[in-house]
């Protein structure tokens, strides 16, 4: 499903290289984790895979469904599946949560070109994926993230997520700030989304999320390179040992 | 050495001289009215149109901007739908009101019934050497409403002044009493049904009598060749409450004025105002603020968006008496400049002579958030509709400031509506 090769990117601005060749794939259906220390590029590799602007690959290609999507901006890659959870969603004032919701549905379908949902069948689709995600449709009521507390952010990432019904999606950090009830909340709405036609990619620091999201293949990311490769041992090692063998044998 | 007349007349100017002369005959006044017509067709004809000069007209170049006046005569016209259901429309077809209009709970009369007998003669007196929108209303006005609304009635559905034009030029004046604990909201509305040149003055003086509560609303949406001038008049006895909302969605050359004075302790304004410019456009809002007593409370917002090489203006000047103790004024000027052709100019004056007051103002002028924009792109909203959501945010959040449901509707779906057009 992903492909990525040899890539190198950096910040447009300041073209300062985060990315330094990095080779990833993930097939269809897997749970691929990636781990690093700080300032490892997790963050970056997940805005780049979802086309910001921000950043500019100098090398290297990355395939989605075996073709480049280096060309392609935010909104066309988010049409043809690709779903990025923030690790900080942001508050946009006076955008009705409920409007961006159906908006960002409808402009997908129609990229797709698929018809736009009738006002039930959305409602329907938001009363349904918001009661399995615990929201409370008060809090949809509200302009989009604004006062949200930071759990609420997360699992209205979530909702998102299962609303669009991406084919691959990235968690960026989706467990930070979040209690336990709240962590098993989100992991049991991403588990739903498992299925064998789509990929995650769940970016973490902790192992404790992939106790709750097991994941088939787990990646350690280490300036901008992927230095380890593992199954789901490999995140168990980390948190019994920490990064510094591994940067060691890299080296 | 040589001389330069700095008044020398333009085109516009004598045409406006010549549309004054040829229209003399035609115009409604007693003798009374008629001799205001003169003293204040003379004074534009003496002092011309304004240039930068003139301080309060520094931004708008009148003399340079206005370059004709328009050439066809105004087409038929046919009265639209209002903009919120529940509403009586009194109706003003190329200026001139509907004799038949009725109105429920109040009195509404054609203002050229004033003229005719002279009544008007005081209410036309300009507000100074730089009231060039009143000289010219003065000079020209045909028609328009007197409403008077008596103490104590609540005027349930909204009263709409609709003022429909299709090219030439319209000169109207309103005047409106509201009586002690009078409670109504009137949408002052200005549309073009054609893209025929067309010039419009409109001209409004309100008084609310002590503890009436009003909302106007003046909804300009002009034709894209137009050249509108409004001016609104206000006094604000004791604990009268008005919500004025400004909405600038069409025009070539606009220019609006907005003048307030309270009257009375406990008296409040609100002042809410969204521009929406586009083209070679030139809008301008000017304001002044009179917080004449003590124990007086105001807030403005204007919030403006700016697209292809439009050019606004907002001037906003706030005066507090000296024994204007405990006066409270905040004043906020928000502009998203949507290209970089695009120019807003903010001119805050605060002079403040009481020493017990509050008063602020703050002016920002930025660009769409781009990690706003990054979020909407990557839930697969395309980047022409990711920033009309955005433009369409940043002014919406004050339309629903309008506690009432329909006319927040009606008000957004102005603004979406321009907005799909000019985004």
């Amino acid at each position: 499903m992903l492909e990525i090769r040899d890539l190198h990117a950096r910040i447009a601005d300041t073209e300062t290289e985060i990315i330094r060749g990095l080779n990833l794939t993930v097939k269809a259906g897997e749970v691929a984790a990636i781990m690093g220390p700080n300032g490892s590029g997790k963050s970056t590799l997940s805005y780049i895979l979802s086309g910001r602007e921000d950043y500019e690959v100098t090398s290297g290609d990355i395939l989605y469904n075996g073709e480049s999507n280096l060309e392609l901006d935010a909104a066309e890659r988010a049409a043809k599946g690709v779903f990025l959870a923030f690790q900080y969603p942001v508050e946009i004032p006076g955008v009705a949560t409920m409007q961006f919701l159906k908006v960002a549905m409808n402009e997908q379908r129609k990229a797709r070109g698929e018809a736009e949902l009738t006002t039930p069948e959305f409602m329907r689709r938001v009363k349904e994926a918001a009661a399995h995600l615990k929201i409370d449709t008060d809090m949809l009521k509200r302009p989009l993230n604004v006062g949200f507390s930071g759990g609420e952010k997360k699992r209205a990432e979530i909702l998102q997520m299962a609303l669009l019904q991406p084919n691959l999606c990235i968690l960026d950090e989706t467990d930070s700030g979040l209690d336990i009830d709240a962590l098993k909340i989100v992991a049991d709405g991403v588990n739903a989304l498992r299925s064998p036609d789509r990929a995650v990619i769940v970016i973490t620091h902790y192992q404790r999320l992939l106790d709750y999201i097991v994941p088939d293949t787990v990646h350690v990311l280490y300036k901008g390179q992927v230095i380890k490769t593992g199954d789901k041992s490999l995140a168990l090692d980390l948190e019994a040992n920490g990064y510094a063998d591994i940067i060691g044998a890299a080296a | 050495m040589t001389v330069i007349n700095l008044n020398r007349q333009t085109a516009a100017e004598a045409e406006l001289l010549s549309a004054y002369a040829a229209a003399l005959s035609d115009l409604p006044g007693d003798g009374a009215v008629m001799a205001v017509r003169d003293r204040l067709s003379h004074a534009l004809k003496t002092d011309g149109l304004p240039t930068r000069r003139i301080e309060s007209w520094h931004y708008t170049d009148l003399k340079n901007l206005l370059k004709a006046m328009p050439k066809d005569q105004a087409g038929k016209v046919e009265v639209v739908d209002p903009l919120i259901a529940k509403t009586q429309v009194l109706p003003l077809a190329n200026g001139s009101a509907d004799r038949a209009a009725l109105a429920l709970g109040f009195s509404a009369t054609p203002f050229a019934d004033k003229l005719l007998s002279g009544e008007a003669a005081a209410l036309l007196a300009d507000r100074g050497g730089d009231d060039t929108i009143g000289r010219i209303n003065g000079s020209f006005v045909k028609d328009g409403y007197v409403l008077d609304i008596p103490a104590g009635a609540e005027i349930e559905d909204a009263i709409e002044l609709q003022a429909v034009q299709a090219g030439g030029a319209s000169h109207m004046r309103h005047s409106a009493q509201f009586g002690a604990g009078a409670k109504a909201v009137v949408i002052e509305r200005h549309l073009a049904v054609t893209s025929a040149q067309a010039l419009v003055s409109a001209v409004s003086s309100l008084t609310l009598e002590q503890g009436a509560e009003v909302t106007w609303i003046i909804v300009q949406q002009q034709g894209l060749a137009d050249t509108h001038f409004g001016q609104i008049n206000v006094v604000l006895k004791g604990d009268a409450k008005l919500k004025l909302f400004v909405i600038n969605a069409g025009g070539k050359l606009v220019r609006q004025e907005i003048h307030v004075v309270t009257a009375g302790a406990g008296a409040d304004l609100t002042l809410r105002g969204v521009n929406l410019l586009g083209g070679e456009s030139h809008t301008d809002v000017t304001m002044t603020l009179g917080h004449d007593v003590p124990d007086t409370t105001s807030t403005e917002i204007i919030r403006s968006v700016v697209f292809d090489r439009a050019k606004g203006v907002f001037q906003g000047q706030i005066r507090v008496a000296p024994d204007a103790q405990k006066t409270d004024a905040r004043m906020a000027c928000n502009t998203l400049l949507m290209s970089d052709d695009a120019e807003f100019s903010v001119k805050p004056e605060l002079e403040i002579f009481a020493d017990d007051v509050q008063c602020a103002h703050g002016a920002t002028v930025a660009d769409i958030d781009r990690n706003h924009l990054y979020y909407l792109m990557a839930r697969g909203i395309p980047a022409r509709k990711a920033r009309a959501l955005l433009v369409n945010a940043f002014v919406a959040e004050i339309v629903e400031e309008l506690e009432d449901e329909a006319l927040v509707e009606a008000l957004e779906a102005v603004i979406s509506n321009w907005l799909e057009k000019h985004g």
